[in-house]
């Protein structure tokens, strides 16, 4: 930025200023097609899935379930999701605050920036790895597929969204609080536990959420963990579990029209409730940084 | 810590018997649980490295290097190389990088510096949304609405508009497909905007706006300012976000599975089908024994390192930035 005067781009003087404002105009209008152009693939993506997915909409589509041929609806891979994620998310919230706890009350500059590096490089671990890293830990020794290896292998991908979304917030607490709360006779660990994180509670919930959304589309985790199902209702975490996921997966490849109709009607269920936990999960997260604004 | 040692201290003699015990238990057993949930994290990374490479590890000392530039992929012979894959791999995600980087510094602009102030936010969240759209959906659509779409229209149409070109019109060649690499381009390209984009967002708002005012004040139009000012004092960051682009688009198997045709080959055509390292595990991990299991843990294992050596090298470079920021 301390380039010479003569050389700056700014000041050279053999710009004429029409030509610069037209450059400066057609950049303008570039970002502002990039922008809407994002937006309009959102539009036709979800438009797309409501529109195709509407139609196999109805009460049989959540009560009956899956079938090989034909008709049939995704009854038991709505109970299945809901029984994986369920499970993963039991393991992977309390796991993932208690490391947000030491990452921003307990460790040390250096150990938590570690910490927190591995939770990145975590983040990173392409799902499909992690889906191997299961079936070798889990599934090979216990000879079958289960929906408790598919949770696993999801509280893996939550694992790191939560502790990092967690540890934000609690960094966002401030200090006044928590010496408050020491003041006035309270040990540390009390403090942490009812002064700390009550206050950071709602920034907490909105990191579980979007974690809860990710997971409930993730399907790499359970395409080797929980893809081989009947079509019946399942609900014993020791068997493999129908879920939404690998059903759409295996209907987007199906040949059959009648399933790729159920294909979009399981994607659309899908997507709203990933879109319904995320707006959810961002009008808390609005509401945090409100408060812990204005305690600040 | 004096603070908080008096504190600890006083705790016992304020609040009587039982909470004395508790409090001499507390502040360590905390400590302990949450630090017992850290090492947990390491061990999850470490032990996931540590099976993936186990798995691999016969095709390992089998093929070594030359796994990555011997092209057969052949269980029933018990030959395997990658070179088909990890070039399906490299085209799809560098190509959807290309066509990513562009658009997100654009997007990123355009919610840093053009847009409307009343705007920016409820653009940014739906960028944001369009992240959380599974990938199995993206999959889904690429298949029969993009697909179909790509074959008849867009494709041809590119044909035309660049096919004539040397060297570069062999990429648009005069065949169409549903699935192929292009669609696989596309997909990706869809999956690491929102990525890219709202990194570059976060690393343009820390642009000091006394730099900003300066070239402004000089004369510059919005642009210039842009040009001389934002990005050069955003490339280390719009770098590491690119980075973690190409993680994801590295890493990416369902989608790309979906969309890339499952048929390995080296061509220069995108409109033919091929297949990454990604989607060949999805596809054949659970169907495989033995050395094709091995080998395909092989690739597992290039995967991993892709996206350690990505991660790595962004977090770094985020670091860096988010300490300039700081410091100024």
């Amino acid at each position: 930025m301390s380039q010479p005067a003569g050389t700056h781009p700014l000041l050279a003087t053999n710009g004429n200023l029409r030509r610069r404002h037209a450059v400066n105009r057609a950049v303008e209008i570039s970002a502002w097609i990039a922008a809407l152009l994002a937006v309009a693939v959102l539009a036709l993506v979800i438009t797309s899935v409501a529109v195709k997915g509407i139609s196999s909409i109805n009460i049989d589509f959540f009560t009956k379930n899956t079938a090989n041929f034909g008709g049939g609806g995704i009854g038991n891979a709505i109970v299945g999701s809901a029984i994986i994620v369920g499970v993963a998310t039991l393991m992977a919230v309390p796991l993932g605050i208690l490391v947000a706890i030491y990452t921003s009350e307990f460790a040390g500059q250096r150990s938590a920036f570690a910490i927190r590096y591995v939770l990145d490089i975590l983040n990173g671990v392409p799902t499909i790895v992690t889906a191997i890293f299961i079936f070798g830990l889990i599934v090979v020794p216990q000879g079958k597929q289960s929906g408790f290896a598919g949770s696993v292998a999801l509280a893996i991908v939550m694992l790191p969204l939560i502790a990092r979304s967690c540890h934000e917030v609690l960094t966002l607490v401030p200090g006044a609080v928590k010496e408050a709360g020491l003041a006035l006779g309270a040990s540390r660990w009390r403090t942490t536990l009812s002064v700390v994180i009550p206050t950071a509670i709602s920034g907490m919930i909105t990191g579980a959420l979007l974690a809860v959304a990710r997971a409930a589309g993730e399907t790499a985790p359970l395409l080797l963990t929980t893809s081989i199902f009947p079509d019946l209702v399942q609900t014993s975490p020791g068997q493999a579990i129908p879920n939404i996921p690998v059903t759409i997966f295996k209907y987007s490849e199906s040949p059959d029209p009648t399933k790729h109709a159920q294909a979009w009607g399981a994607a659309l269920i899908l997507i709203l409730f990933v879109l319904l936990i995320s707006i959810i999960a961002r009008t808390f997260s609005a509401r945090t940084r409100r408060r812990l604004g204005a305690a600040r | 810590m004096t603070t908080e040692s008096a504190a600890a201290s006083l705790g016992p003699a304020l609040s009587g018997r039982r909470r004395g015990i508790l409090d001499r238990f507390g502040d360590r057993g905390l400590y302990l649980i949450t630090l017992a949930a850290a090492i947990g994290s390491v061990v999850i990374l470490g032990g996931l490295t540590y099976k993936v490479i186990d798995e691999a590890s016969s095709a390992i000392s089998s093929y070594g290097l030359g796994f990555l530039t011997t092209s057969n992929w052949d269980p029933v012979h018990e030959q395997f190389g990658a070179a088909q894959l990890l070039y399906g791999t490299a085209v799809s995600s560098f190509g959807a990088l290309l066509l990513a980087t562009p658009l997100s510094i654009a997007i990123a602009l355009f919610l840093t510096e053009l847009a409307p102030r009343g705007t920016r936010t409820p653009i940014a969240t739906l960028v944001e949304l369009l992240a959380g759209i599974p990938s199995v959906i993206l999959g889904l659509w690429g298949i029969l609405v993009l697909g179909p779409a790509m074959q008849s229209t867009i494709e041809p149409a590119l044909h035309s508009a660049l096919g004539w070109i040397p060297v570069i019109g062999s990429l648009f060649g005069g065949e169409y497909g549903i699935v192929g690499l292009f669609p696989a381009i596309v997909i990706l390209t869809i999956m690491t905007v929102p990525i890219v984009s709202s990194l570059t967002r976060e690393i343009f708002t820390t642009v000091p706006p006394t730099a900003k005012e300066g070239a402004l004040a000089l004369g510059g139009t919005r642009w210039e300012m842009i040009k001389t000012v934002v990005l050069p004092y955003s490339r280390p960051g719009i770098v590491a976000a690119v980075m973690l682009g190409l993680g994801r688009a590295v890493g990416e198997a369902i989608a790309v599975s979906q969309v890339i045709g499952g048929a390995p080959g080296i061509h220069a055509n995108l409109f033919l089908p091929a297949q990454s390292a990604a989607g060949q595990i999805a596809a054949q991990y659970l169907g495989a024994t033995g050395p094709a299991t091995a080998a395909l843990a092989y690739l597992a294992v290039i995967l991993l390192l892709l996206s350690v050596v990505f991660n790595a090298m962004a977090r770094i470079l985020v670091r860096a930035v988010q300490q300039r920021a700081s410091q100024t």
